[in-house]
């Protein structure tokens, strides 16, 4: 394996490993927030109790991203040193605003949101909350802006090489941002979501739920449900401004080969590069016009086009329908899931604030815990292998900007990261289950009484 | 000096990213410091060690982030030859940092059988992390000297950086500890003392060796007489240090601080010295300053951003600190 391929592998492992937590991050901390308002609204205890348990899998969660961003921005140097070279003038400034205004930020107010209840009134608690939370949406602008702007560069020029930024805030809001970074924001929220749900559901088949399991869990649910729409909508305009600016994507992923009008979605099939066709296909007459151009007899751009500058097929092809897929699946189960919920309102269950619902139902909500893990980065990949073979698309290619080290230092690296991101995925799920079935089941005390005295063991902070 | 504003900027950015990383090696310093001490205390003592950094760890590790950030971002022709003549030493580090983050988290949340593996987890991360930051600042020194002399430099600071992190760890848990884990702070800052001491002689010997350069910098007449303040402190604060640590009275009557401030001062007095050394060249006897930094237009965005943030940071930073002063306390979320 050469360098090239090594530092992609190693790049994709450290920003898939990476990408698993600021996505729960960001939403789950708009949770708390929400739990918190509404513990301060009602007063109902079972809010507190859902904001102590949703705070330990945050702080958990946010460790993890911590940890994993640290090292992303090492990655730019040590295996896209040209990158920086040719575009510093350019990302430099937004990675730099990313960590001055939102790194630091979350950061700090990070201790005082966990360990400083005690210690600040309800209000300064609260403003910690939200900060942390604008903290991390923040890094999402940024980081996505730099991001959405490798795919649908504007407002440079390019003198000697390299990019120079003529109009900042055509940097900033290039074409595909605003699409791309609503459509993250909206993973993120139905990420969690999910999360919240499949923990809580798994909290219920155990019989380990508390009061703050329901109130969690009915949240996750209305959410996921009204998100989602709104989510395929998203995902439909940043399809559509895909294929304005990048058509050589939107071909590898819907496995056209060759130009046509009125072009068939092919729903399942063999992508074959070498033959420029897809076994076994099977497809539905003019939808990928109709869903991409809404016409139905629009132009699609085919593969033959772009020779020699478009993605390789296959991997874009898959991820796209394991996204739509499993997008779709959510759909499924979180619109009946709230249709349940909303059938047994007025119940005596439900006005005692409890979450009924029937066991398989359950089973399914635990199994897809991750579900919004699976979607994200599916949804990634085909953004980011669908840009390639650029680093900056149509203008700058990958293969010009990666390290020249030796490939057997690239893939000592790579086995060293990938098995410490091995274990800890290993730990981070099983800690989350077993905080599900170990809960703490009383409310946490005021400070003015005396801590137990730890016999339900060390799940506590 | 009549240099145009053009100039200025990549040397105000030298001296940000400069401050940064000093920032980030004394506050991270004490939290790696606490993390190498982790195996010598049992059980309910290693709580209270983690509650006095546990709130803090994270934007302290901040600070390194916003350092090579700004090296990344402002110097990136630097960033790129560093990085990659550091490839291993920086790969250790990161998972070091890695392991020591989540440790933080999972010796609580795991079930309890776990705790034991992950405070050792700890403690290997904190020691990786140090010893690698050590191997890069030596390696940085001798400009990447890939000769024998160069590698027993680096080997030298790898495990020398750890102990001054130990002393640095020390001398906070006597601030931050009472009672009897503050008697033991003591005696581990006691046995830290000697081998930082020894480094530092070390570090001030070899350096010149290894770097012809820095020789005609301090033993110039008359650099050789203004600079003498500095080595002349570092032993000052040398004694104050040993003066705390061996009368127990005197941390009793509450200077158990002068401790940290004194090797903080150190830190200080080593980071002046190493600039000094250097300047202007930010890669040793390849690039200056002025050669690794992007274009004035675009050093000038960033720089109304860190105008602006840099002292609101500090700002909130101080809140932080003045929200969880006084002696480390158990760590809840409620």
């Amino acid at each position: 394996m050469d360098a090239l391929i090594l530092s992609r592998i190693q790049f994709a492992a450290n920003i898939s490993f990476h990408i698993l937590f600021p996505t729960i991050t960001i939403a789950l901390c708009w949770f708390l927030l929400f739990f918190r308002w509404r513990l301060a609204r009602t007063g109902d205890p079972a809010w507190e109790e859902a904001y102590y348990f949703w705070t330990k899998v945050f702080a958990l969660t946010f460790a993890l991203g911590v940890v994993s961003g640290i090292v992303m921005s090492f990655q730019f140097g040590t295996n896209w040193p040209g990158f920086m070279e040719k575009t510093g003038n350019i990302s430099g400034p937004l990675l730099g605003y990313e960590v001055l205004t939102a790194f630091f930020l979350e950061a700090s107010f990070l201790g005082i949101m966990l360990f400083g209840r005690g210690r600040v009134s309800t209000r300064v608690h609260m403003a910690a909350t939200f900060l942390v939370a604008l903290g991390t949406t923040l890094s999402a602008f940024w980081i996505l802006s730099l991001n959405s702007w490798m795919h649908t560069p504007a407002g440079f020029e390019i003198v000697d090489g390299q990019f120079i930024p003529t109009d900042w805030l055509a940097v900033v809001f290039n074409p595909s941002f605003p699409y791309r970074f609503a459509h993250k924001l909206l993973a993120s929220a139905l990420t969690v979501s999910f999360l919240i749900a499949g923990l809580c559901a798994w909290q219920l088949i155990k019989g380990t739920a508390t009061r703050g399991t329901h109130k969690a869990m009915r949240s996750a649910l209305v959410a996921a449900a009204l998100v989602i729409p709104v989510q395929f909508v998203a995902g439909d305009l940043h399809g559509l401004n895909t294929l304005e600016h990048q058509p050589a994507k939107v071909a590898a992923m819907e496995g056209i080969w060759t130009t046509e009008n009125g072009a068939a979605l092919t729903l399942f099939g063999w992508p074959d590069e070498a033959n420029a066709t897809t076994h076994f296909a099977v497809k539905i007459p003019k939808l990928a016009s109709l869903v991409l151009t809404h016409e139905l007899d629009g132009e699609v751009k085919g593969l033959d086009e772009f020779v020699g500058e478009h993605p390789p097929v296959a991997p874009v092809f898959w991820a796209f329908r394991v996204m739509v897929g499993m997008g779709t699946l959510m759909l499924a189960v979180a619109w009946f899931a709230a249709w349940k919920l909303w059938r047994r309102r007025g119940s005596t269950a439900a006005d005692q604030g409890k979450v009924v619902l029937p066991r398989p139902l359950l089973y399914v909500l635990a199994g897809m815990t991750f579900s919004g893990w699976v979607a994200t980065l599916a949804g990634w990949y085909v953004t980011e292998i669908g840009r390639q073979p650029f680093i900056v698309y149509g203008l700058l290619r990958t293969s010009e900007v990666a390290t020249q080290l030796p490939p057997s230092m690239i893939a000592l690296t790579l086995t060293a990261y990938l098995m410490v991101y091995g274990l800890l995925l290993m730990a981070y799920v099983g800690v989350l289950k077993y905080m599900a079935e170990h809960p703490v089941h009383h409310a946490p005390l005021p400070a003015s009484l005396p801590a137990p005295d730890g016999a339900l063991g060390k799940a506590g902070a | 000096m009549n240099m145009s504003w053009a100039e200025m900027l990549p040397l105000i950015f030298l001296a940000v990213m400069g401050l940064a990383l000093l920032a980030y090696v004394v506050l991270d310093g004490y939290d790696l410091g606490v993390g190498l001490l982790l195996p010598l205390a049992q059980e309910p003592q290693q709580d209270t060690m983690i509650a006095s950094i546990g709130p803090f760890w994270d934007a302290n590790e901040t600070w390194l982030v916003l350092g090579v950030g700004v090296l990344l971002v402002a110097f990136p022709m630097a960033h790129g030859l560093v990085l990659q003549a550091l490839y291993l030493p920086v790969a250790v580090m990161l998972i070091g940092l890695i392991l020591r983050g989540v440790a933080f988290d999972f010796r609580v949340k795991a079930p309890l059988a776990y705790k034991p593996f992950w405070n050792h987890a700890f403690f290997a991360g904190s020691l990786l992390a140090s010893a690698a930051q050590g191997w890069m600042l030596g390696s940085y020194v001798t400009g990447f000297d890939p000769g024998l002399l160069g590698l027993a430099f680096s080997l030298g600071i790898a495990l020398t950086l750890p102990a001054a992190y130990v002393l640095l760890g020390a001398g906070w848990l006597i601030m931050k500890a009472e009672g009897d884990l503050q008697l033991r702070a003591v005696a581990w800052a006691r046995r830290a003392m000697w081998p930082m001491a020894l480094a530092l002689v070390g570090i001030s010997v070899a350096t010149p060796l290894v770097n012809p350069a820095v020789v005609e910098r301090w033993f110039g007449v008359p650099e050789v007489f203004a600079l003498l303040p500095v080595p002349l402190s570092c032993g000052l604060a040398l004694l104050a240090i040993r003066w705390v640590v061996t009368h127990p009275e005197v941390v009793r009557a509450g200077y158990g601080w002068v401790v940290f401030a004194a090797t903080v001062l150190i830190f200080v007095l080593a980071f002046f010295g190493l600039s000094y050394s250097i300047f202007p060249d930010i890669v040793i006897g390849r690039m200056t300053v002025w050669e690794a930094a992007i274009g004035t237009a675009s050093l000038q965005v960033i720089f109304y951003g860190v105008a602006i943030t840099l002292p609101v940071i500090i700002l909130y930073t101080v809140f932080m600190y003045r929200v969880f002063w006084g002696k480390a306390r158990a760590l809840s979320y409620s």
